[in-house]
């Protein structure tokens, strides 16, 4: 085995049991934050003593007893402070006394544990990048350099986000709460953002980007899975974990053999993952369960479940599309959720009603730079017949465009024009 | 990537030691609630099913409690993981779970990763795939 074999060999076994140690630790600690840096110090320590020792039988054993001394020693350290200073023991002895039975309802706890930790990395007093950052660290055992190879970013500057995320949350007394009943819902929207903000950064990946990119997505899935298993009322929950299936289904198709994107609708249908499609719908299904019908996330994946549920791209329900962006139109404010429901009321109801949406947001500063306004428009116009006006709305679409993909095909579209 | 686990062990089947239910049991809920688990299922034994086999260029039906095999599938699973050497890892768990709480049990756990999750064929692969089936 190579040095690069046996880190990798080490590595791995730590990511299995990472998700034990952490929650263990998290319980025995009291302390979030703390239990998050004795882990990575476990890890340190397997680096050290493994590629002469060799990888044990049972890693995960090995790992777990290590983590729980660094931990008891910290604990005694803290009960040495406490006499020093004169205060009672008493707290620190009961948890010595726990100790032996703490294996046994950890594993009931597990759940509990989990539901700590992704709510405390995704905190609300946290910005999102440095929730994002932590919940990737604590939750997924993700390392600094991987999350800086994700986002684009230098390791130094995601290794000092963290530190000061933790130090933010020690510093607020946030490093063991457990939101529940209302809170939980309260806090649920900080977490979805993260979790959506995560997946979204591995979707926009190109081609030839660095792997852990588009690995974003699995992660961020991850995430949403685990979300579903602690907070199993909550059909946004669900609504986010659906709609992060049903567009990670379409990745093998997005792409052509170059690496372009291929739109939605001109994709391979065959090349969907239909298993993916399947739980997608599923998670869709109990959201729509559990009374999440107008919630955001849902309303999206509803959307998006349009697409999935159509074999083809004539079948597409473009009426159920035009409703669900009405839907989600009222709810949020957005010229941008217009324009997408302007798409699909054109193909629903033909290009005059799409027409009339479009010019209901032509002036909304908002959109003053986004090419697909004038783009939409241009398609309209086109199949209106109005020819001179089409042509003049996608060389305008092709002016805006921000790349030369965009313009080359709004372009090609002015040209198409007779 | 998605990595598939298929045990196999010597018929005829045993079934797992009260121990070894509840060490499995752990790990199951350990990488549900990590999120890493996409999907698990034990089999019913050969007996419940049949055997549909080729051979000699004729199609015979083999009903379960006729077939003689002496390995049989007992289960599988399927994770979301990161790297072969996490699927690795993984298995080898498993394994020492069966050879901590089940000694004198043999058998192979099978770990293959699922095509297109994160794994693309190569060209030269395909191509492979494509020959002998069209030799065959």
């Amino acid at each position: 085995m190579t040095a690069a074999d046996i880190h990798a060999a080490i590595l791995a076994a730590w990511r299995i049991e990472q998700p034990r140690l952490i929650t263990s630790l998290s319980r025995m600690l009291r302390d979030v934050p703390l239990a998050e840096e004795l882990t990575q110090d476990t890890l340190v320590a397997a680096l050290e003593a493994w590629p002469s020792s060799g990888v044990p039988e049972r890693p995960g054993a090995w790992l777990m007893a290590t983590a729980k001394r660094r931990a008891l020693d910290h604990l005694r350290r803290g009960k040495m402070l406490a006499r020093k200073h004169g205060m009672l023991a008493l707290d620190f002895e009961r948890e010595q006394q726990a100790m032996p039975d703490f294996d046994a309802s950890l594993d009931d706890d597990i759940g509990d544990e989990m539901l700590r930790l992704i709510f405390t990395a995704c905190h609300p007093l946290l910005s999102r990048d440095a929730a994002a950052a932590l919940a990737l660290r604590m939750i997924c055992g993700l390392t600094t350099e991987e999350i800086a190879r994700a986002f684009l970013a230098p390791e130094a500057t995601i290794s000092q986000r963290i530190v000061r995320a933790k130090r933010t949350l020690s510093e607020s007394g946030l490093t063991y709460e457990t939101p529940r009943g209302e809170a939980l819902a309260e806090r649920l929207a900080s977490v979805l953002e993260v979790v959506y903000l995560i997946f979204n950064e591995g979707y926009t990946a190109s081609r030839g980007d660095d792997w852990m990119r588009p690995q974003l997505c699995q992660e961020a899935l991850r995430l949403g899975r685990v979300l579903v298993g602690v907070a199993p009322r909550e059909p946004e929950a669900f609504g986010l974990l659906a709609l992060m299936e049903l567009n990670a289904s379409r990745a093998a198709a997005r792409t052509d053999a170059q690496g372009e994107p291929i739109l939605l609708l001109e994709q391979d249908r065959m090349r969907w993952d239909f298993v993916q499609i399947r739980r997608g719908l599923q998670a869709l299904g109990r959201a729509q369960a559990l009374g999440g019908e107008g919630g955001y996330y849902v309303l999206q994946a509803e959307i998006i479940a349009c697409h999935a549920r159509a074999g083809t791209a004539d079948a597409t329900d473009w009426s159920r599309i035009a409703r669900l962006y009405g839907i989600l139109s009222a709810r949020v404010r957005s010229p941008i959720i217009e324009l997408n429901r302007a798409v699909a009321v054109g193909m629903a109801e033909g290009p005059q009603a799409g027409l009339a949406i479009i010019e209901a947001i032509a002036d909304e500063p908002a959109l003053r730079n986004y090419h697909l306004l004038p783009g939409v428009r241009g398609d309209f116009l086109h199949k209106l017949g109005r020819h001179a006006e089409a042509r003049a709305a996608f060389e305008m679409a092709a002016a805006l465009a921000g790349n030369r993909r965009d313009r080359d095909l709004m372009q090609r579209r002015a040209r198409e024009v007779p | 990537m998605r990595f598939m686990y298929i045990v196999t062990s010597p018929q005829p089947m045993q079934a797992p030691t009260p121990a070894l239910m509840e060490a499995m049991g752990k790990i199951t809920e350990r990488e549900i609630k990590a999120g890493r688990m996409i999907d698990n299922g034990g089999l019913m034994p050969l007996r419940e099913g049949a055997r549909i086999a080729i051979a000699n260029g004729k199609l015979s039906v083999t009903d379960g409690p006729f077939v003689e095999a002496k390995e049989v599938i007992g289960g599988y699973a399927i994770f979301e993981l990161r790297d072969k050497a996490e699927a690795l890892a993984m298995a080898k768990e498993f394994m020492q779970l069966h050879l901590d709480y089940m000694p004198g049990w043999e058998g192979i756990c099978e770990m293959r990763a699922m095509i297109g999750h994160g794994t693309e064929m190569s060209g030269d692969e395909k191509a492979a795939i494509l020959a002998e089936a069209i030799r065959a």
